[in-house]
């Protein structure tokens, strides 16, 4: 698969920000301004949205395609403290052959590591053409200072990583301080290089989602290709109306500037049944331009596989069993 | 094609039993089935049932089997005992619901995913919450220490639409219940049968006979029921100018009357509204139930200044909307429940475009077959359009703008009726300052559509007297009045 | 050496302003028994109709007012009244055929209704008011507001605690009035006008009619900028039949308050002394309720 975004320097991207914001000079009051005058989001209204849409009934054909789909939009992923080679590399093993019963089932997109097991996970990949992803910028809560953040993304992309996964500055974002936030966003996609760039937002610390709205169209103005809910680590993580918010933000963002956003929810989505709810979501939604592994992914362990089980219920016609699909 | 077809997810229609005819639900008992007329499905003409044309003496006997249950039985039961019959109702519609929701889909158009969601479950919740007040009227208003508590007023005569006919089954019959008053209940010529199943759950409930009466047939049905010399008491929903005849036809009687007729909503969105909800009410505000709905948003007033970012968001949104098959659980919208109310919404949207309005739909394929109009947007509407003040009662949405709080207002107060209104915008003083303004009975503030059993639902002004849920419902179907004291028309005044 | 006193013209009362009938008719108004005690204006049907301008265009400030304000002025009212209560005793006295002391009790109850109106203006709402607890995220509220304009056939019988019973609730409540005194016995209608043209209430509020019942009243039920009626008045007029007025005032789908009616089924007028309870204060007000989403 091919990654459409080329490298750009963070003065690049704070020209094109002024740009988009109609501004001379890019500071936080300009940013304030902009990010503070965009619709804000009623949450009872969203998540009433997002109920409705997890009502659709998605069956057979429907069924067979998101099922096939939504692997092959997972990045799966291990981030513990206690992953090892040999973890990391039955991960990878598992992303090549998901089902060994199945040939025909689709691999997912990428495996997502830390920085220190991105060369296990390459090697181990090699030109399968499944993506590492690498979290980065002191992953999961981000409190480091900046030139340990750019530091820890150049040694991940070094180290191979075809994609980084950031995780914004919170605290500064929180704080209003909009002007920390774009900035290191920018520094981080200039380290990435040729490397897709994922922000992750952490919704979960963000809590309203008036804050979700800006922090993703902050996140696109300053370069990243994704946006991304959550590490995983925090309570909630993605959750579908958050996922609602994001993907109004892409499809609005790419009308606005002509460029097109991912959206990466994860964290909690275990199931088949969630899985389609966020593609009927994408769907309706963003819509049909966003249902690929290019611009939709889903931050999972456990999910792909129940995707497997649910695709040999359909292949089957019977209802299968954890003993009939491998753990990593 | 889309890469992301929905294949058909239709649901079963083998839940419900629909039998060849239905005879009228007299006494505790179904009569012999006589005079028929069809019951067709309006998504695809077919024939469903036949049921009967009930006429004066049918009513007659009616009455007299709700008089003497209100009399023997009904009326002199203490409230606890009325209310445990109200609670196994309302359990016994959530353990049919699945079959009630088929029912109501296959003989109204809506679609399955609104009466599986809405209409079954609301319907069961005013059940429930009318359940808990049958032992607790004395606290339900107030009346000054040592007043006499609050009576029944006997025979109820109630006439519902087809908009929402187990919905309005329930509004009407929970609080008539609840209070001690015994039924006759009229449904709708169009869509007789959800009550017709639910002569079968009084059956179930083991409800003294003559309770509740359905008496199925066309209008003369309902005009014999409204003049008969025995009711006390009549609650309509419906059009308001039937809801005009009614108030005249018992115009100097006793009888007492509450009427929740038609409307003509204006949905106001201002410049800092939160868009994307906004948009998804404006959508629900029309579009539900096919626009169908007495309290429906069908005039959207717009911020001249956000005019076309509504209109091209509102766009794109209603190319997202499933028209077709009301079986199919991922249909939005249904077909129009009469080839009637179809020629009128045809009609009115024609003189509305040769008024000068632009019409738009998204594209979809409607069935060959049934009674089908897409969602339309109809843009550059003025006040002085039809389209802008009579009800179309259909999937249709008026686009008008304003510039200034105070023109908004007026223009939404600008008609007749007064049933609902919507506000959208995220300052809260103007929310509140708007609400103070609206002539209408329900205003939704960044929300619409939304129904509960515990709030208030009537209009203002042509849109009908009286309110139907929450504490407020209860007063019509209740005096404290000596028989020989002044009480209004609307029979609310104690 | 007697003097000569000086009387006083009994006109109508439209917009705060004290007007001879547009159709420039009089009418002999008699004591109870049979004396002529002045000319009364014969209101016409466009008299009406100035009056329903006239309280449609009162409406907004009054039902925006607060209800305190309302109650203040209510109590305004109440407080001239009785400055005036010699004068009412009088008038009442005469055109009631009542005793000097029968009449002070009729005034005094009076004053004390409106008082007693005036104490609700800030209450009511509280009273017929509530949260609802729907189910759901959402904050739900009724209240009940002003109905609008609203047409009152006042009693026959009652010139004053009668009229007063009527009119006050229908204010203390936000409505304004467009009312048709007593046809035989007008006179402390227009004596109340001017309590109330001395007493804060804004020009409109009230509106004071004397005519004979039968001829205006049709007229006022039919008015589609009237919002409301009530039909106490039809008691003991002539020639009225309060059905058809009921027909009429379905046109626009007016509340309507009916009369009380003996066991017979006729109308009769309600004994003005027996408490009011809230009858009139429900009968016009609507109950509007409003939501709003609860969220973050």
């Amino acid at each position: 698969m091919t990654v459409s975004t080329a490298a750009r320097t963070a003065q690049d991207l704070a020209a094109a920000a002024k740009d988009v914001l109609g501004v001379s000079r890019l500071t936080n009051h300009a940013l304030t301004t902009w990010l503070h005058g965009l619709p804000g989001v009623d949450q009872v209204g969203c998540e009433a949205r997002a109920a409705s849409l997890g009502t659709r009934s998605i069956k057979t054909s429907a069924k067979a395609w998101a099922i096939d789909t939504a692997i092959g939009m997972i990045d799966l992923t291990t981030l513990e403290g206690s992953d090892t080679v040999g973890k990391v590399r039955s991960l990878c093993a598992k992303a090549l052959v998901p089902d060994p019963l199945d040939p025909t089932t689709p691999r997912p997109a990428a495996v997502c590591v830390y920085g220190d097991m991105v060369a296990t996970a390459k090697e181990a990949l090699a030109d399968s053409g499944i993506h590492v992803a690498a979290v980065a910028t002191a992953f999961p809560s981000g409190r480091a200072s900046v030139p340990v953040k750019l530091l820890d993304t150049r040694d991940a992309v070094k180290a191979g990583a075809d994609e980084i996964d950031m995780v914004i500055d919170r605290g500064a974002f929180l704080s209003g301080d909009y002007l920390t936030v774009f900035n290191q966003i920018a520094e981080v996609k200039q380290a990435c290089g040729d490397a897709h760039l994922k922000v992750i937002m952490e919704t979960g610390e963000l809590v309203t989602y008036d804050n979700v709205r800006r922090a993703s169209y902050l996140s696109m103005l300053a370069g990243g290709d994704f946006i991304k809910t959550s590490t995983g680590k925090v309570s909630p993580a993605a959750t579908l109306p958050v996922t609602l918010v994001m993907l109004e933000a892409v499809r609005d963002w790419r009308e606005l500037t002509g460029v097109q956003v991912g959206v990466k929810p994860a964290g909690g989505i275990r199931t088949t049944k969630d899985a389609i709810k966020y593609l009927v979501m994408v769907n309706e939604i963003a819509g049909e331009d966003w249902l690929s592994p290019e611009w939709f992914r889903f931050g999972a362990s456990s999910l792909l596989n129940d995707l497997l089980l649910q695709r040999q219920k359909l292949t089957t016609g019977a209802y299968s069993g954890p003993d009939y699909v491998t753990i990593d | 094609m889309p890469p992301f077809e929905y294949a058909p997810a239709p649901e079963s229609r083998a839940i419900v039993t629909i039998e060849k005819s239905y005879g009228l639900f007299v006494d505790g008992a179904f009569t012999r089935p006589k005079a028929l007329f069809p019951t067709i499905n309006p998504a695809d003409e077919s024939v469903l049932a036949e049921v009967s044309q009930a006429g004066p003496k049918d009513v007659d006997k009616a009455v007299a089997a709700a008089r003497r249950a209100y009399e023997g039985v009904w009326g002199r039961m203490s409230g606890a005992e009325r209310g445990k019959y109200l609670f196994r109702i309302a359990r016994i519609l959530q353990e049919r619901a699945r079959e009630f929701a088929v029912l109501e889909t296959l003989d109204n158009g809506k679609p399955i995913k609104e009466t599986r969601d809405v209409d079954v479950p609301i319907a069961a919740a005013h059940f429930f919450y009318h359940a808990g007040w049958a032992d607790k009227l004395e606290y339900a208003g107030p009346s000054p220490s040592g007043a006499a508590p609050p009576r029944p007023h006997g025979v109820v005569g109630q006439i519902i639409p087809w908009n929402f006919p187990l919905l309005m089954l329930a509004w009407k019959i929970a609080p008539a219940l609840a209070t001690g008053n015994t039924v006759v209940l009229k449904p709708a010529e169009t869509t007789p049968l959800s009550a017709l199943l639910f002569a079968e759950v009084c059956q179930q409930a083991d409800l003294p006979a003559g309770v509740v009466n359905i008496v199925t047939g066309d209008g003369t049905t309902g005009q014999a029921l409204v003049e008969h010399p025995d009711v006390d008491k009549i609650a309509f929903t419906g059009s308001t100018e039937v809801g005009k005849a009614i108030a005249r036809s018992i115009a100097g009687t006793p009888k007492k009357a509450t009427l929740e007729l038609g409307g003509k909503a204006a949905n106001i969105v201002f410049d800092d509204a939160p868009l994307d909800q906004a948009i998804e009410g404006i959508v629900n505000g029309i579009f539900f139930n096919q626009g169908q709905v007495c309290c429906a948003g069908s005039r959207l007033l717009v911020q001249e200044s956000i005019h076309d970012q509504v209109v091209a968001k509102l766009k794109r949104r209603l190319g997202t909307l499933r028209v077709g098959d009301p079986m199919d659980k991922n249909s939005d919208l249904g077909a129009i429940n009469s080839r009637a109310q179809l020629d009128r919404i045809t009609s009115l949207v024609d003189a509305g475009v040769a008024e000068g309005a632009e019409r738009w739909s998204p594209e979809c394929s409607l069935p060959a077959k049934g009674f089908w109009f897409p969602p339309t947007v109809l843009t550059g509407v003025s006040q002085t359009h039809r389209v802008a003040t009579e009800e179309i009662f259909g999937p249709v949405l008026s686009v008008l703008t304003f510039r200034t709080p105070q023109e908004a207002v007026a223009k939404a107060n600008n008609t007749a009726y007064g049933l609902s209104a919507g506000v959208w915008t995220e300052k809260g003083s103007r929310i509140l300052w708007m609400a103070d303004q609206l002539r209408a009975g329900v205003v939704w503030a960044n929300t619409f559509n939304r129904f509960d059993p515990t709030s208030p639902f009537g209009g203002y002004k042509e849109s009908g007297y009286g309110r139907e849920g929450g504490r407020h419902g209860l007063e019509a179907y209740v005096t404290t009045a000596p028989a020989s004291l002044s009480t209004s028309a609307t029979g609310a005044v104690r | 050496m007697s003097r000569l006193d000086v009387r006083k013209t009994y006109k109508l009362y439209i917009g705060g302003k004290f007007t001879r009938s547009e159709s420039g008719r009089s009418y002999a108004v008699q004591s109870a028994s049979g004396e002529f005690l002045a000319n009364a204006s014969m209101g016409s049907r466009k008299d009406v109709r100035d009056a329903v301008v006239a309280a449609r265009g009162a409406l907004g400030g009054w039902a925006g007012a607060t209800a305190y304000n309302r109650g203040q002025v209510l109590y305004r009212v109440a407080e001239v009244l009785e400055g005036r209560r010699a004068q009412f005793i009088d008038e009442v006295g005469a055109g009631e055929g009542l005793s000097a002391r029968a009449a002070g009790v009729v005034v005094d109850a009076a004053v004390d209704r409106l008082v007693w109106y005036a104490g609700w203006t800030d209450k009511i709402a509280q009273v017929l008011g509530n949260l609802n607890p729907v189910a759901g995220p959402f904050f739900n509220v009724s209240a009940p507001e002003p109905t609008g304009v609203v047409g009152v056939l006042a009693p026959q019988r009652s010139s004053l605690l009668g009229l007063v019973s009527v009119v006050a609730p229908v204010i203390a409540t936000g409505n304004t009035a467009v009312v048709v005194t007593s046809a035989a016995r007008p006179l402390p209608a227009v004596t109340f006008g001017e309590v109330l043209a001395t007493s804060d209430v804004p020009g409109g509020v009230v509106n004071l009619i004397t005519a004979q019942t039968a001829e205006v009243a049709p007229w006022l039920a039919a008015h589609r900028d009237v919002n409301a009626i009530d039909l106490t008045g039809v008691a003991g007029a002539d020639g009225i039949d309060w059905g058809a007025l009921e027909v009429a005032a379905a046109d626009n789908v007016k509340r309507v308050l009916r009369p009380a009616l003996d066991a017979g089924g006729a109308p009769v007028e309600p004994d003005w002394s027996a408490d009011p309870g809230l009858t009139r204060l429900r009968a016009f007000v609507e109950t509007k309720t409003v939501w709003h989403p609860k969220g973050l």
